[in-house]
């Protein structure tokens, strides 16, 4: 047996993204696989990189304002939110009420869309492809608000410093209402098609488990880390705008598995249906802006402030020198935290687990990258 | 007539009915799929070439005529260029021993069960070839993964043919129809047919087993090179060409095959067809993707077994009473779909779930009012 030769045995490194179909935008993995099974991942990111927070401190307060919403470009309201709380703060100044509440309903609209894309790509992700049609159905419902509301379906440009651009536009509150209506029942039905479906609960319980002392640690917020039993939300814990006057529940999971970050997205869609419905009904008259001087000079200093959006914290720090631009902007986003526990969650999952973990997690490379 | 006449004559029969079959398929399947599955995604599908976006197939058909046929610098050139015709030797030869009416078969084998599976085993080559002639990481694993799946999926779906055979007592189809006069056998063994279609959906790499070209993991696995014409032999010809002969085989053993009222005829056969066609597609729009472990798991620890079970018993009940033995296996085999049906569901499902909770205690999503 002396000539025998070594059967050479060899991780196979695949790469998979930035152009792959499921790589969510344009991340990629350098996945080590031991036949199907993964030894080890590793994230590469910055293929979307454009250089936000730089470019910001080029432009005046307000020329930067439209690039907001392309960062996480499906609910860019979150980051024009964060960006106006900001400057706000640093004026000491606050919107008047009406405007508030048409920030909550901008915002929760944001959020329903949001979830939207990520129960739909989730699912597409494990292969299903009816639920991401039906998804998209009924985001086209809230686009067509959002664009009454805003004039955009995506690039919305719609918080101002010291309030919002427009107010509620004819017919706005029947339309959003009758959605709202409808909108309870379709997500029966998505629950009807997908959660009870043996494929999809040997695909997703268990799989991609994240500890609460494992989501804390890597700093995981959003739906990312109320699956995981942490009931964190800023909504509750830093309260902002008008949440404070609004009745809302926080769903939270058990385990962290891929089945309960889905599940807490769909328990988040029935309590942003709620949190529109008392908006409209406690929606208070008066103007909804106030005036600002053009040239805007936020006094100098430094703030932080966050936003729970539909992935999670987004929290900017700004400096302002007192000068028309801002001195530096940092900001902080849940996806590029949710995309660090990967290494931690994927070894020892299966090939089509990558797609499905990464799916549910959420990742949306235009705010990873910036 | 003399020997080389009769030759010629049947092999030109088997040449137009061989090539018309998959020819047709790749022509109505696709138009059925998109137009169904968009029916059941609550969207159009597409609808503007021909009647209702009938000759769609056809102009793809053209397009992909008309582009390059490319092929990889690094590709084993010959066996990428020849896997495409070995995997569409299924389709063409097997076709030729399914009986079409009363004394319409190409060639009435006596063993034309055996023929149709031997030859059903042509894909899994061509398939395997093109995974491995393409030199690509994705081409790869989905031509390994087929081959995993579809040899372990043909033992069930062997196993149920047996059945059938041992029930006609020949492997002749033009005996297994002739058998269906009185009952089809489908009311005589609906386990062995439940079997049939899900060991059917496996060997043909449809929703939810097709994982050899799993759209989100693998990009699109073995075809992943492939393009033009060659990627449209795959697609369209071998695919859906094998799905006929998977349909038209279903047919024929288990639902009476050309019978039907008033006059048994090609008509009955093909309504039979389409009707397990449409099964296909129901699953493909309903289903998300198993994964690689489960997909083995299911085959080994499932359906083997239960078939091997369902094989013993039918064995046995046909030797202990050789003259009445289709009422006691049709009490069977009803029985023990009606007991799968009812008690396996909910079981599997409380499993799950149990399973779920032992790992985590207090998994169920709660909301929490912190």
């Amino acid at each position: 047996m002396q000539n025998e030769p070594d059967l050479r045995l060899e991780e196979m490194v695949l790469n998979m993204g930035p152009q792959h179909p499921s790589a969510h935008g344009v991340l990629r993995l350098v996945l080590h696989l031991d036949g199907e099974m993964i030894v080890s991942v590793d994230p590469s990111i910055g293929y979307l990189h454009r250089g936000f927070e730089k470019l910001a401190e080029n432009r005046t307060y307000l020329q930067f304002f439209s690039m907001l919403s392309r960062l996480d470009y499906l609910a860019g309201f979150f980051m024009e939110w964060t960006y106006v709380r900001c400057i706000e703060g640093l004026m000491e100044i606050g919107p008047p009420p009406r405007a508030e509440y048409l920030r909550v309903i901008a915002g929760e609209l944001n959020r329903i869309i949001s979830h939207h894309m990520a129960i739909g790509d989730y699912l597409l992700n494990l292969g299903a492809v009816t639920p991401v049609l039906w998804t998209f159905r009924d985001r086209e419902d809230v686009l067509d608000l959002l664009e009454m509301l805003t004039g955009q379906r995506m690039m919305y440009n719609y918080a101002r410093v010291g309030g919002v651009r427009y107010d509620l536009p004819d017919g706005f509150e029947e339309q959003c209402r009758k959605f709202l209506r409808r909108f309870p029942v379709m997500i029966d039905e998505y629950e009807q098609l997908i959660t009870g479906n043996e494929i999809f609960l040997a695909r997703s319980l268990g799989m991609g488990v994240i500890t609460a002392e494992q989501a804390l640690d890597y700093g995981l917020s959003g739906p990312n880390l109320r699956a995981s039993g942490v009931a964190m939300d800023l909504r509750r814990h830093d309260p902002y705008s008008a949440y404070p006057e609004l009745d809302f529940d926080i769903p939270t999971g058990a385990s962290g598995d891929s089945f309960d970050r889905y599940k807490c997205r769909i328990e988040e869609l029935r309590q942003s249906v709620r949190i529109i419905e008392q908006a409209l009904d406690a929606l208070p008259g008066g103007p909804v802006n106030m005036r600002i001087p053009p040239m805007l000079r936020p006094p100098a200093g430094a703030i932080y402030r966050a936003v729970e959006t539909g992935r999670g914290e987004w929290g900017n720090y700004l400096v302002s020198d007192g000068s028309l631009r801002p001195y530096r902007l940092k900001m902080r986003d849940s996806c590029f935290v949710a995309l660090s526990t990967m290494p931690k969650i994927l070894p020892g999952h299966n090939i089509a687990d990558v797609v499905g973990i990464a799916g549910s997690l959420d990742l949306i490379m235009g705010a990873v990258d910036r | 007539m003399s020997w080389g006449l009769s030759f010629v004559i049947h092999l030109i029969a088997a040449l137009v009915i061989g090539l018309a079959v998959p020819a047709l398929s790749a022509l109505v399947f696709p138009f059925a799929v998109r137009r169904l599955s968009g029916f059941m995604s609550d969207r159009l599908g597409p609808n503007r070439v021909g009647p209702a976006g009938f000759f769609q197939p056809i102009a793809d058909f053209l397009k992909l005529l008309l582009k390059e046929d490319v092929a990889p610098l690094k590709a084993d050139r010959r066996l990428f260029r020849l896997a495409p015709a070995i995997a569409f030797i299924t389709p063409v030869l097997a076709v030729s021993v399914i009986p079409f009416s009363k004394g319409f078969t190409i060639a009435n084998l006596n063993v034309g069960l055996v023929f149709i599976v031997a030859f059903s085993s042509f894909t899994v080559l061509g398939i395997l070839l093109a995974g491995w002639a393409s030199h690509n990481k994705y081409s790869l694993l989905g031509g390994l993964r087929s081959v995993a799946q579809m040899v372990s999926y043909e033992i069930p779906m062997i196993l149920n043919i047996i059945i059938i055979a041992m029930l006609v007592g020949s492997l002749s189809l033009n005996d297994v129809v002739g058998a269906q006069g009185k009952i089809w056998f489908i009311a005589v063994q609906p386990l062995a047919f439940l079997v049939f279609i899900v060991a059917g959906m496996a060997e043909l790499n449809r929703t939810p087993f097709d994982l050899p070209e799993a759209e989100s993991e693998l990009v699109a696995g073995y075809l992943t090179e492939y393009s033009g014409m060659r990627f449209g032999f795959f697609y369209g010809l071998v695919e859906w060409g094998n799905a006929s002969i998977w349909a038209l085989t279903g047919a024929t053993l288990f639902l009476g095959g050309w019978r039907g009222p008033f006059a048994g005829n090609p008509g009955w056969l093909i309504l039979k067809v389409l009707v397990l066609a449409f099964a296909v597609i129901w699953f493909f729009a309903t289903f998300p993707r198993l994964q690689v472990d489960q997909l083995m798991n299911f085959a080994w620890k499932v359906l083997i077994p239960l078939s091997l079970v369902n094989l013993g018993v039918t064995g046995l009940l046909i030797i202990l009473l050789p003259n009445s033995f289709l009422p006691p296996v049709a009490a069977f085999s009803w029985a023990s779909v009606i007991t799968i049906i009812l008690l396996m569901g909910p079981v599997l499902r409380k499993a799950l779930l149990r399973k779920r909770l032992k790992l985590n205690p207090g998994t169920e999503l709660g909301t929490s009012q912190s």
